[in-house]
């Protein structure tokens, strides 16, 4: 009884720690409440084996290995732009290369934009922002079938205080595996 | 056996239910009209028998169109009574209305109501209705609606009904309330975004924008009924719905061909069909009340600037050109003016164009505001913005003067959309 109180407490105590972290991108499981018509197909049929010892740069473990450019996932853009800075462009090789080698891969690029402006206009704006995302994995090689660019527009800021440094943050986009989605 | 759906009914989370008063959208007026007419409402006789008094909904209606000053009626005043028009004189009243609540046969009760002029002596109308307990509120919105069309020539907007969408943590809800933002219901409620609700031209339906499967998807949504179906989910993200006049078709915005483009679907989502083509972006279509064009936001000429095409085919034409960024086309219910949004030294603000003219008035002083959407009569402008970091939802008559501020406690409230008039 006793014990079952303490790691109550100290339950207690690592919530509030969590409490304070600004809270992560909503990107789980999170459904509507009731029915789901529409849903989109989410392809979670293995690819590869993975060997464990090894680090192979397109396996399907370096995509969350920190050591690889893959569990990066993020490309940021100015404002109201959608032009892919050179920054990105070994990121973009690195995830190319790694769609092009498992052919069965499927992306979901999640174009984001921060707070100011229209909702809608926002929309279309982190649209353009994963197609150019898209557009530049498709000239690195990457199957047309493989990508699906969408937006998240304004709607799902990783940042919500109002200032540059927060929009930056949000002005992105996103690339996403199946089961990651 | 009626109560036990209800309770099945209100467990099907996509119903219309009624919610927890605490999450009651309130309004605050803001700025009044110039001239506003002074009318007395007397308190009604046999008030007493109905357990909410009909005429303070009444009064607040008339008084937050901030077309009406409100008088002290000096007494209660039956409907088949002589009004003092002597006494209401002195008292500065131009126009007093009185009635009488009565126990029907039925039942049920039977509100009449007698509207005069004063100055005049002349009896302007006369109406009854017959109602529930449950319909006081509903019957004193018609009352209002009366006195107000019968003083300004306007139909009056009270009996309508608002779209929004509230914000909690981790919870998005779609609500639906009475123009008052009393009797607030939940059409749906998500852990996704949910945003540009439409509503159908006979208000039945509601046209709108959830993220729940990870992706903008536009769903119809049945509000008697709670049923939905999806009405465009094509690959990439699909948004911005709005209605045809008619009621039979849906201007969407795809990408399913590259960027964010103007497509027609019909209602069921069958038959789809581009209108426009652009390389950059297109978005936010409106139908014109007459069906002829489509106005929209396009940033083809280097900024976002509002343009509109011809339904029938043909090219776009520019119709926003001060500024760098102008977006979200509104038509007013004649047709005869467009409200947008207007960003102006890095403020957005609700601005209002006359299309004969092109003069353009912003409407206000705040610096965030979104999502305009014109009252059925076209005399009051319904937009979120924020105060002190909060979304809120505030409305403006057309003129500027008239100024409300509508809040929900502890919650960012947005995306408001004005229904169509109640016949």
């Amino acid at each position: 009884m006793r014990a079952r109180l303490i790691s109550l407490s100290v339950l207690t105590l690592l919530l509030a720690a969590c409490g304070s972290q600004p809270p992560a991108p909503e990107q789980g499981a999170a459904g509507v409440e009731s029915r789901t018509p529409g849903a989109v197909k989410v392809d979670t049929s293995p690819v590869t084996t993975v060997k464990p010892d090894q680090f192979d740069p397109n396996s399907i473990a370096a995509l969350k290995d920190p050591r690889s450019p893959l569990s990066k996932r993020s490309v940021y853009f100015d404002y109201d732009s959608y032009v892919v800075k050179d920054e990105f462009q070994a990121l973009l090789t690195a995830h190319g290369k790694f769609l092009s080698a498992n052919p069965k891969m499927k992306m979901l690029i999640q174009g984001n934009a921060d707070e100011r402006g229209s909702r809608e206009y926002n929309l279309a704006l982190g649209q353009k922002r994963a197609e150019a995302v898209k557009k530049t994995l498709a000239l690195l090689g990457v199957r047309e079938d493989q990508l699906e660019a969408v937006s998240l527009g304004e709607e799902k800021p990783v940042c919500t205080e109002s200032g540059e440094e927060c929009w930056a943050k949000n002005r992105r986009g996103d690339m996403l595996y199946a089961g990651e989605f | 056996m009626k109560f036990q759906r209800l309770v099945l009914a209100c467990a099907a989370v996509l119903t219309l239910c009624p919610v927890a008063a605490r999450a009651q959208l309130t309004v605050e007026i803001t700025g009044a009209g110039a001239n506003r007419l002074p009318v007395a409402i007397a308190d009604f006789t046999g008030e007493r028998i109905v357990a909410q008094a009909l005429t303070s909904v009444v009064r607040a209606d008339l008084e937050r169109s901030g077309l009406f000053r409100l008088v002290d009626a000096g007494g209660p005043l039956a409907d088949n009574a002589a009004p003092p028009f002597e006494d209401l004189k002195t008292r500065g009243a131009d126009a007093v209305v009185g009635g009488a609540v009565a126990t029907a046969a039925d039942g049920r009760y039977e509100t009449r109501v007698r509207l005069s002029d004063v100055p005049k002596q002349a009896v302007l109308g006369n109406p009854a209705y017959l109602h529930t307990g449950a319909q006081l509120r509903a019957t004193a919105h018609r009352i209002a609606d009366f006195i107000y069309e019968k003083l300004t020539g306007e139909p009056g907007v009270f009996s309508t009904r608002i779209a929004y969408v509230v914000k909690s943590t981790g919870r998005y809800e779609l609500k639906i309330a009475d123009a008052d933002g009393s009797n607030d219901q939940a059409a749906l409620a998500s852990r996704e975004p949910i945003i540009s609700p439409a509503w159908s031209p006979d208000g039945g339906k509601l046209a709108y924008v959830s993220f729940e499967a990870k992706k903008p998807v536009v769903y119809v949504h049945d509000l008697a009924s709670g049923r939905r179906h999806v009405a465009a989910n094509f690959k990439g993200s699909n948004s911005a719905p709005a209605w045809s006049p008619d009621g039979k078709q849906l201007a969407v915005v795809l990408t399913k061909d590259g960027s964010s483009q103007l497509y027609i679907v019909n209602a069921d989502g069958s038959g789809v069909t581009r209108i426009a083509t652009s390389s950059g972006i297109d978005t936010e279509p409106r139908w014109s009340p007459d069906g002829q064009f489509i106005y929209f936001t396009s940033d083809r000429g280097g900024s976002p600037q509002i343009y509109r095409i011809p339904t029938s085919g043909g090219s776009a034409e520019r119709v926003t050109f001060e500024g760098s960024y102008n977006v979200t086309p509104r038509l007013s219910p004649d047709g005869k003016s467009l409200a947008f949004i207007s960003r102006n030294g890095g403020r957005f603000q609700l601005a209002l164009m006359d299309l004969a003219t092109k003069q353009t008035q912003i409407l206000t002083d705040s610096t965030k505001d979104e999502s305009p959407s014109f009252a059925p009569n076209g005399r009051m402008i319904l937009y979120a913005t924020e105060i002190g970091g909060r979304g809120v939802l505030a409305a403006v008559s057309s003129d500027g003067r008239v100024k409300q501020k509508l809040s929900v406690q502890a919650a960012d409230v947005r995306e408001p959309a004005w229904g169509p008039l109640v016949r």
